[in-house]
């Protein structure tokens, strides 16, 4: 039986493949890709560059569904540290502009932290706090407008490329090599994976859970930080109503298409990114086809259910049962 | 003994109950007898089967074999509710009734007084004012029954129980969140009830209850009925006999290398240690290469003395020192910063991490030990998993495979593995021999010794007061979450044991704390 359990990652490739063969069929130009400016163009770059947010939010959401919480905030953060960039971004250097619109992140992720592991609040509830509040936040620190920005910096950030790739999709791959050398590159990844699957004894076993979950929060923090600077600078403004909105869900959404369990424990930071992308490509898809948007979300709906359907050990197990039964009778 | 009993036909029969989960026999061919109007203790220690019996009883799950009479009509509940019209009542420790309704909602849930479909809330009040002024209690009916205490929520529960005609209520474990008065009144209510007639039986810890209120008792022991006495005519030092399965004649020559360890060094010790309203503050010295037994009942303070001195409680007096040197223990990093290593009793909730692998178990303690930033290699890990498997003869061999799949004694030996590779100077183990089948059984004890040849310190708890006997160089008794006689040498003895559990508290503690 275990030998027909899909391995890892597995159905999350195959329905990248099988979402790309539909986008090649109802757009026949899909998978050409042109050099122009020293910049590649093309759908399937479309598709990266339009997935970066919801890839950075799911590189910081994976490890904290991995601890057993929930961050609902990140898009709210997203709104804040767009507007702080936007307000910023005329008058200062690009360092002073990350570096204010990041360290937003960080006070909003400690601030998550501190409810979850030191207050010992659920994380739904904690997080909601912030997802609530930040959006004001961010429309105070906007004034209720939608602030414009040109510095030519940070619209780099946005539109610039790098060897052929857009700034945006550099970053959150450069995102992806360093939480995955932080992680798994120390035992951070192993005490997580035992903090998610049994709190209590890994405290017993004298893991400071405490510690490892406000860390959780604050990377999360920083990565919907970095995800709406890079979302202000892509449209060159903030928009402290629209910027990250929902986008906390298409988080939670490629973690778990990446396979992660909402009860934590085991994690894949690279199929949580693989889960971002299938909803982009998803996106760009419906939007290719031609089909009105209102589809999009039903189109959504469905291929999720099959993406968990296909990892789900119950079903795998039905199939199993049925391939012996078609033995048997053969 | 202060209740008539009528000595007709019994109330509730149970005859040859069996129940497995699985390949763990929690009840073989029990029987169990309650006569109208009596107060019939069912006793125990932990996973004895006392709360298999009354689920399988009451029909919470499906039994495997047996049957159940109530007034000679036979009986198979198939759910709570069938449960209740049988005539049963039960009432958890753990009150279940919604604290966010009223109390009067909550007496009469599922059968509120209507009228034209609606609630008559003023008769509903007045109903269940009358009711609870049967059970001495005047209280605001409309209040939510969360804003009470537990004593009246418990009052309630049983209210509401008796009055849906119940004629067999069951209360487990109903006076462990009562304060003295509180179980007083409680008592009373029950030797009301019970002169009404109804059969009641009472699952306790509590000994001096058990013999303040029940008629008799009815003693299990590893799923088997050991044994139904007459309370007035059961003597404590018999009934600790039977829950723990000692008979008289039998004493132990089974010590075998106690005393002759030579007399080492102090590994860890603990002065007038403890947390109030938790265990009362006691003396403990652990020397290396020492086994020393906790022994007691469930209940007595032996676990809650386990967890501080691991540090997985703070203590509030005393003071803790680690060869000779005052330490603090907050927490259990503490705890294992000082070399210290816990397996709780809880296997499964506090111990294993079931969906990582029996690697990742192991070297779990040892990571957490060594930071963040000093990850093990794989290779390392890999090293320390198979020398562990090996070692304990953990099966199957696997290291890869999820811990969960694997037996609760090879769990055992996974989170031992754990600790020893932290090369700890302490072991505390609580229960490690618990629900574990006999081949694995005695290869632990086998462990346990070996480790202590070595110069590790060991504080051991265990209810199996032969396997306390045959590994301890001395024992610490506990009653009442205090320690009350600390045993060495010769006189480690199961009929030492046994009586200093059943003495009289008052004089026992003067021996221990002159």
């Amino acid at each position: 039986m275990t030998a027909l359990l899909p391995r890892r990652g597995l159905a999350q490739l195959l329905a990248l493949i099988v979402i790309l063969a539909v986008d090649r069929v109802v757009s026949p130009q899909f998978f050409d890709l042109r050099l122009q400016d020293g910049r590649l163009f093309g759908s399937l770059i479309d598709v990266l560059n339009r997935g970066t947010p919801v890839a950075l939010l799911s590189l910081g959401m994976v490890l904290v569904i991995a601890t057993r919480g929930i961050d609902l905030s990140v898009g709210a953060i997203m709104a804040i540290s767009g507007a702080i960039a936007a307000s910023l971004a005329d008058s200062h250097g690009l360092p002073v502009v990350l570096a204010a619109a990041l360290g937003a992140g960080l006070v909003c992720g400690l601030w998550n932290g501190f409810l979850v592991a030191v207050l010992g609040m659920q994380p739904i509830v904690a997080t909601l706090i912030l997802m609530v509040a930040g959006r004001g936040i961010a429309q105070l620190i906007t004034e209720g407008r939608i602030v414009t920005f040109s510095s030519p910096d940070l619209v780099w950030l946005g539109n610039g490329a790098v060897l052929g790739l857009p700034v945006p999709v550099a970053i959150a791959l450069g995102m992806l090599i360093l939480t995955a050398a932080v992680v798994r590159g120390s035992a951070l990844g192993l005490l997580i994976e035992a903090t998610g699957g049994n709190a209590r004894a890994s405290e017993l076993a004298g893991i400071g859970t405490r510690a490892m979950i406000l860390s959780v929060y604050v990377w999360c923090g920083v990565c919907a930080a970095l995800a709406g600077v890079i979302a202000a600078a892509d449209i060159m403004g903030a928009d402290a109503n629209n910027a990250g909105l929902w986008l906390e869900l298409d988080a939670i959404l490629a973690v778990v298409i990446g396979g992660t369990s909402l009860f934590g424990g085991r994690f894949s930071l690279v199929l949580a990114v693989l889960g971002a992308l299938i909803i982009q490509t998803m996106n760009t898809g419906i939007l290719l086809s031609g089909y009105p948007p209102e589809f999009n979300l039903l189109v959504k709906a469905v291929v999720v259910l099959a993406v968990l359907l296909l990892q789900s050990p119950k079903l795998t197990g039905f199939a199993g049962i049925a391939a012996r039964l078609r033995r048997t009778k053969a | 003994m202060q209740n008539s009993l009528d000595p007709a036909a019994p109330l509730l029969e149970v005859r040859g109950i069996s129940k497995s989960f699985g390949a763990v026999r929690a009840l073989q061919e029990v029987d169990f007898t309650l006569r109208a109007g009596e107060i019939h203790a069912l006793l125990g220690e932990n996973g004895a089967g006392k709360s298999t019996l009354i689920k399988g009883v009451t029909g919470v799950f499906p039994r495997d074999a047996g049957i159940v009479r109530i007034g000679g009509e036979e009986i198979a509940p198939r759910s709570a509710k069938a449960a209740v019209a049988a005539g049963f009542a039960t009432v958890y420790q753990e009150v279940n009734l919604l604290p966010n309704l009223s109390v009067a909602q909550n007496l009469f849930l599922d059968r509120q007084p209507m009228r034209f479909g609606i609630v008559r809330q003023g008769e509903m009040r007045r109903r269940a004012k009358a009711l609870l002024a049967d059970f001495g209690l005047d209280i605001d009916v409309a209040a939510p029954l969360g804003s009470y205490s537990v004593a009246v929520q418990h009052v309630t529960a049983i209210a509401r129980a008796v009055d849906l005609s119940a004629r067999v209520l069951i209360l487990d474990e109903p006076t462990a969140s009562l304060d003295r008065h509180e179980v007083e009144i409680l008592f009373g209510i029950m030797r009301q009830l019970a002169k009404r007639g109804i059969g009641i039986v009472f699952v306790s810890h509590f000994l001096d209850q058990v013999y303040e209120i029940s008629d008799r008792i009815t003693v299990l022991r590893n799923g088997r009925l050991v044994g139904e006495r007459e309370t007035a005519s059961l003597p404590r030092l018999d009934l600790i006999r039977m829950m723990l399965g000692r008979e008289l004649a039998e004493t132990t020559g089974a010590r075998a290398s106690a005393g002759e360890h030579k007399v080492r060094d102090i590994c860890a010790s603990f002065e007038n240690y403890g947390k109030s309203g938790y265990v009362a503050p006691f003396n403990l010295e652990l020397r290396h290469g020492e086994v020393v037994g906790l022994a007691g009942l469930l209940g007595s303070g032996r676990t809650e003395t386990a967890r501080l001195v691991f540090g997985a409680e703070r203590a509030d007096s005393g003071q803790a020192r680690v060869e000779g040197a005052p330490v603090r223990l907050q927490s259990p990093r503490d705890g294992v910063r000082h070399g210290f290593g816990y397996c709780p009793e809880e296997r499964k909730t506090e111990g294993i991490v079931a969906e990582l692998t029996v690697r990742e178990n192991i070297v779990l303690a040892l990571q957490a030990k060594r930071g963040l930033h000093r990850p093990l290699s794989r290779r390392e890990q890999d090293e320390i998993a198979r020398r562990y498997v090996k070692m304990l003869d953990i099966r199957p061999t696997d290291p890869e495979r999820p811990v969960g799949l694997l037996s609760g004694g090879n769990q055992q030996k996974v989170l031992l593995a754990r600790w020893l590779a932290t090369s700890p100077r302490l072991l505390v183990l609580d229960e490690p021999t618990r629900g574990i089948d006999v081949g694995a059984h005695a290869e632990i004890i086998r462990l346990i010794r070996e480790l202590c040849d070595d110069g590790l310190s060991l504080l051991v708890i265990s209810s199996e007061l032969d396997e306390i006997v045959t590994y301890s160089d001395r024992v610490v008794v506990l009653r009442d979450r205090a320690h009350v006689e600390e045993l060495a040498g010769e006189a480690i003895e199961v009929g030492n044991i046994l009586a200093a559990i059943a003495a009289d508290g008052a004089a026992a503690a003067h021996e221990v704390h002159p």
